[in-house]
């Protein structure tokens, strides 16, 4: 149990995707301009990470390293990754409308987001076994979520500010970002002494 | 257009990097020095020449419905294979760029390139077009790891030059560090393009990303044309 939550808090702050892997970045400097949809589109990221471990890891342990087909995990990962949000897309706009508008718009630009894949492949490159990956992926998620909100409400503060002409834009979200991520630097080694 | 422009509109004025801002996560994660840079422009570089050529050889025979989920599976067999390439012959590069190397699948700028330009070209255009957005890529990320490994180890390439003379700011290579040396490339970018007439690099290239139409999320999709 205590493993599960050293995992879960590394994920989310020490190991935060977005501010120490540059994973999502994307997304992160595109749609956290408002808390609003950062928060919907962050709840439709953690969902299918959490989804796509939950379907890749059996795979990969089950169907791939049997067959001596380690060399195709990209591939399969990829295809899994992309099937799944399709099919999750119309479950939810089938059985679940309100949910469909308020993720649903989110999903295309899911597939082809590197946390998605980032994490599935991680789960392997760091050895986990199932319900730690599990637990990472959920914790990735959870991080992701708490920069595009903590990050929306900076750029709302930058609005407001009178920025040099030449920083305007992108280049001072940039370096927003790098101060936010300066101080997600210092919570390197938290989890493993909170609960260590 | 002819030939020449096809190859150098990726390197200066289209650079995918600095101009049309795509692949932003590979251009921050790996540049902690200059021999990784070149490691994953180059890779990225193969994948792309491979992935347009074979997708403008295509692109007629891909239905338009399922033509993104196509693009993925022909970048993931590229990938895949220059991944296996670069495991067997240079595994010192397969260290250092880990799980970023796989994650060359999701790099805009290839599944970007496919789909604003591969689908829509014949073949030898395509791949002048990959060499030249290639180029660009590799170029723009060898300038981000030389500045990020000199103001952060005080080396470039792994040579000694202010190491020794002036305690190195670690913080350049880690984490803030990649944002804030990206920040100010871009402002630089910007400033030149902006003496030259034209628009500045505005979103993080919404233009170039292939969810963009189905996609509400985007904000400010408006990117450099």
């Amino acid at each position: 149990m205590k493993e599960l939550l050293v995992i879960l808090v590394a994920a989310i702050l020490s190991e935060n995707f977005v501010l120490s892997k540059f994973l999502g970045i994307c997304p992160f400097l595109g749609v956290s301009k408002q808390t609003g949809t950062a928060f919907g589109m962050s709840c439709a990221v953690t969902f299918v990470m959490v989804l796509s471990t939950a379907v890749t890891y059996p795979l990969y342990a089950w169907v791939l390293v049997p067959w001596g087909l380690e060399y195709l995990q990209t591939i399969v990962f990829i295809l899994v990754i992309a099937t799944l949000v399709q099919f999750v897309e119309l479950i939810l706009k089938k059985f679940m409308p309100p949910l469909y508008n308020a993720l649903g718009i989110y999903l295309p630009l899911i597939t082809t987001n590197c946390a998605v894949l980032g994490v599935t492949l991680l789960n392997f490159t760091k050895e986990l076994t199932y319900v730690q990956s599990l637990v990472n992926a959920l914790g990735a998620g959870l991080g992701f979520l708490l920069a595009m909100v903590l990050f929306a409400g900076v750029r709302s503060r930058l609005e407001s500010c009178d920025i040099p002409k030449f920083l305007r834009g992108l280049p001072i979200t940039l370096i927003a970002a790098s101060l936010v991520s300066l101080s997600f630097l210092g919570f390197a080694g938290v989890a493993d002494r909170l609960f260590g | 257009m002819k030939w020449t422009q096809q190859l150098s509109k990726g390197i200066v004025r289209e650079n995918p990097v600095l101009r049309l801002v795509l692949g932003t996560c590979p251009t921050l994660a790996v540049t902690t020095s200059a021999v990784n840079g070149i490691g994953m422009g180059v890779a990225a570089t193969l994948v792309l020449l491979g992935s347009n050529v074979a997708i403008s050889l295509l692109r007629k025979a891909i239905p338009d419905k399922v033509r993104i989920p196509a693009y993925i599976t022909i970048i993931a067999a590229f990938v895949t294979i220059i991944q296996m390439l670069i495991q067997a012959f240079m595994p010192a590069i397969d260290e250092a760029l880990g799980i970023y190397l796989p994650l060359i699948v999701v790099n805009c700028i290839i599944l970007g390139r496919a789909e604003m330009f591969a689908s829509k070209n014949p073949i030898l255009p395509s791949a002048l077009d990959a060499i030249g957005m290639g180029i660009g890529f590799t170029a723009a990320l060898i300038l981000m790891g030389s500045i990020r490994e000199l103001l952060g180890a005080g080396t470039i390439f792994g040579l000694a030059v202010t190491k020794g003379y002036i305690e190195p700011m670690l913080v350049m290579i880690l984490a803030p560090g990649g944002f804030f040396v990206f920040g100010i490339l871009v402002a630089c970018a910007n400033r030149l393009a902006e003496k030259l007439g034209k628009k500045p690099a505005q979103s993080a290239g919404c233009d170039g990303c292939p969810g963009a139409a189905g996609c509400a999320g985007c904000d400010n999709g408006e990117a450099v044309k």
